[in-house]
């Protein structure tokens, strides 16, 4: 599908018609390919493959070598992929085909939704009966995002990815505000509109040509995220009298037109510039958002970053790890999974990568709990912040399309920060896009 | 004739039979060597085709294909007039601005460029291979370049524009500047290109044409107009169709111009094509049932386009 989007213009219209249809007639041909296997005899070679995308740092914590050594007859292949979008169109055309799947496959939390609901869950085997997998080990919220509503449990969690505020104390004290993170936490401590109003603060006596917040779909975000209901209820979509919704869509207004937000598009070279060019003074920071900060920041702007706990917790990003139901070795599948999740094995990763531990056992290790990262705020508490969000993070109903709604919201206020349409404009806008996107 | 035994063919059926054969091989064996074009055609070209005509009929998800629920024309219905018909009409208007804002400009470049190629010049093979040179690089190499170019963030656009005394635009917010951007990068990629079938066409006009011309004192502005121009007539027909394909099913540069939101082609769908509509439709919502109603209406418009060139290159035959 990559190729779709790459080849010249005349040709990939038709190239894009043929792919559906070659979707289509994988589909027709497919059905479920029978019985579940057992697992390898004793002595018997056979090789695991793990798709995945980004980094889950399994190869750079050493963990497969290590799970080869103690599994003689398993060799273990990582079938990478680092854009997860690109991961996800050609998982999609396996899951529709029903078949060339790892043994394993990752997925990112935007998609678990749609992989636990009817129209897909039976691709996946139930993960709750593996042998060593403890439903009471994981983080309740996380195990439920995993889980079917007839109760199969499709996917182990790998990191999560609780939030934080990550601000410059430079242009803080510049701007006469505290700079010390246990400070800062308690400038805006359990409600986000206070973090909008500190914004105002900051925005009266900021040096010139700076801006409180690199774009405020970062703030709906974390409004919504840490909500216990948010687009979902009942099991039914549900977001136009969603309070979460609601508030965190006026505070994001309310942070345009105060001016507190530079109006940047995450990802994009623009946003990676401006953290180099030092205009914005807080972002919001999921744990994996670290390591974006140091790379865009750079040597430069070493030491000028800090930590603190954001207003309320809630969670951006995070995977699961599922074994495909059509997959030749499940029950060794099964048993690397339970065994990757582990505590001990997500602490190892974690140390080597960053990624926050789903598994609660693994905060009490001292890799976790003792983390400080050297390039934001070296002698703040990170390790204690993340997890003490990761405990706190409620659980919310979520479904299907709830990625895509987050997708769409923050569009929707791009519209108001970029294009410079009303408030009730851009609502429309938003919601006219999500009823055609959803059939 | 009917006969017990198989007697052994006299000389004459021997010489029927064998020149029967060769009727079948002249005849069959031209049909058997261009088989192979037609069945892959067939596996890859008209299938696929087909049943995205029977998709579009259905409401089908992408994880469902099995699952297709009879709508009729119900997709198209609601890609003119129903809730996405807003989507649907934007893209269509985009596609002909987009394609216009990129086209015009690259076919006149590349006329010009092979008007000055033609002549005897230093490093005339070196330049003429450069031409090809964006032709080559790839769709998404030259649309993040460009995405860098125009950067409201110190992207060299702004720089450059600064200079002459104008302000910051956040080139992909709005609806012309995003087109403008993208109809650059199609027409810096595609320029070359063009030009050089030009060129080969230019090189087919009888030298003397111009030599008669220089001698009746026409400037070479003036051969170009009265000379080149009307010999090429035919290969600017030729690629004014493949530019107007082209245009209509543009589809990398604004799907990746747009990075986080290119997939609905800008926040505001500013620069969503119709390609990029199709995309969002079948890979983006799942809806394989829509994204095949958008297909077929594609593909409808450029039969529609190619009827009209037809009857355009038929007025300009008779007119000549």
């Amino acid at each position: 599908m990559h190729q779709t989007r790459t080849t010249r213009p005349r040709r990939s219209a038709l190239l894009g018609a043929g792919a559906l249809a070659a979707a289509a007639v994988l589909l027709a041909g497919c059905s479920s390919s029978g019985g579940s296997p057992a697992a390898a005899g004793p002595g018997q070679k056979i090789t695991l493959t793990v798709g995945d995308f980004g980094t889950f740092g399994y190869k750079e914590a050493g963990l497969f070598d290590a799970y080869m050594a103690a599994h003689p007859n398993i060799t273990i292949k990582e079938d990478t992929t680092t854009a997860e979008a690109d991961y996800w169109t050609a998982l999609q055309t396996h899951l529709a085909a029903g078949s060339g799947m790892d043994d394993v496959q990752a997925l990112e939390v935007g998609r678990i939704s749609l992989a636990t609901s009817d129209a897909l869950s039976s691709a996946f085997v139930d993960l709750a009966k593996a042998p060593g997998v403890s439903k009471g080990d994981y983080l309740p919220w996380k195990w439920q995002q995993a889980t079917t509503a007839d109760n199969r449990t499709i996917g182990l969690g790998t990191d999560v990815g609780p939030m934080a505020i990550c601000y410059r104390q430079d242009l803080f004290q510049a701007a006469g505000l505290p700079s010390d993170p246990a400070a800062v936490s308690a400038l805006w401590a359990g409600d986000w509109s206070k973090y909008v109003e500190q914004g105002k603060a900051f925005q009266a006596k900021a040096p010139k040509g700076t801006y409180f917040m690199d774009t405020a779909t970062g703030l709906f975000n974390g409004v919504v995220s840490s909500a216990a209901q948010q687009y979902y209820q009942g099991g039914k979509l549900d977001y136009k009298d969603s309070p979460s919704v609601k508030s965190a869509w006026s505070l994001a207004m309310q942070a345009d037109s105060a001016g507190l937000s530079e109006g940047l598009k995450e990802f994009d070279p623009a946003w990676q510039t401006a953290f180099a060019q030092s205009s914005f003074a807080t972002t919001i920071c999921p744990s994996w958002q670290q390591a974006n900060i140091q790379k865009f920041s750079g040597a430069a702007n070493a030491g000028k970053w800090n930590i603190a706990q954001a207003p309320a917790a809630g969670n951006w990003g995070g995977s699961f790890l599922t074994v495909p139901s059509s997959g030749k070795h499940q029950a060794d599948a099964e048993a690397l999974v339970a065994w990757l999740t582990a505590p001990e094995q997500q602490a190892k990763v974690f140390e080597a990568v960053g990624n926050i531990p789903s598994n609660q056992g693994a905060y009490a290790l001292s890799e976790v709990s003792g983390y400080k990262n050297p390039y934001i705020g070296p002698n703040a508490p990170t390790g204690q912040i993340f997890s003490a969000a990761a405990k706190a993070i409620q659980p919310a109903e979520t479904g299907p399309h709830a990625g895509d709604l987050q997708n769409d919201f923050s569009n929707g206020i791009l519209l108001v920060e970029q294009n410079h349409k009303s408030a009730g404009d851009a609502w429309n806008t938003t919601v006219q896009q999500i009823d055609s996107s959803i059939q | 004739m009917t006969r017990a035994l198989p007697t052994p063919p006299t000389p004459e059926r021997r010489q029927l039979w064998r020149s029967r054969l060769y009727r079948w091989d002249s005849k069959g064996t031209p049909y058997a060597f261009v088989a192979p074009f037609f069945v892959v055609f067939a596996a890859f070209g008209l299938f696929p085709l087909l049943y995205t005509g029977w998709l579009s009929l259905h409401q089908v998800s992408l994880y469902h294909v099995n699952q297709a629920r009879w709508v009729g024309l119900g997709n198209y219905r609601d890609l003119f007039t129903g809730a996405p018909s807003r989507f649907f009409w934007n893209a269509l208007r985009n596609t002909v601005t987009l394609g216009a804002l990129s086209t015009v400009p690259q076919l006149a470049m590349a006329i010009g460029l092979a008007h000055l190629l033609n002549y005897r010049l230093r490093a005339r093979g070196f330049l003429r291979t450069a031409l090809l040179a964006p032709y080559a690089t790839s769709v998404a190499a030259a649309t993040l370049a460009f995405a860098l170019i125009f950067s409201p963030e110190g992207g060299m656009a702004n720089w450059f524009i600064h200079l002459f005394g104008f302000g910051r635009v956040d080139w992909e917010a709005g609806r012309w500047s995003s087109q403008f951007a993208i109809a650059t990068i199609v027409t810096w990629r595609w320029t070359g290109y063009n030009a050089l079938i030009y060129l080969a066409a230019m090189q087919a006009v009888p030298g003397e044409l111009y030599e008669a011309a220089a001698i009746d004192g026409a400037s070479r502005l003036r051969q170009f107009w009265h000379v080149t121009v009307p010999a090429l007539r035919p290969t600017i027909l030729f690629t004014v169709v493949i530019s107007t394909i082209g245009a209509t099913q543009l589809f990398g540069e604004p799907f990746l111009f747009g990075g986080q939101s290119g997939h609905q082609g800008g926040a505001d769908n500013q620069y969503e094509t119709l390609g990029v509509l199709m995309y969002d439709q079948g890979f983006h919502n799942s809806m394989l049932g829509r994204a095949s109603a958008v297909a077929w209406t594609m593909f409808a418009l450029l039969l529609l386009l190619g009827l009209v060139n037809a009857l355009i290159a038929r007025r300009l035959r008779r007119s000549q």
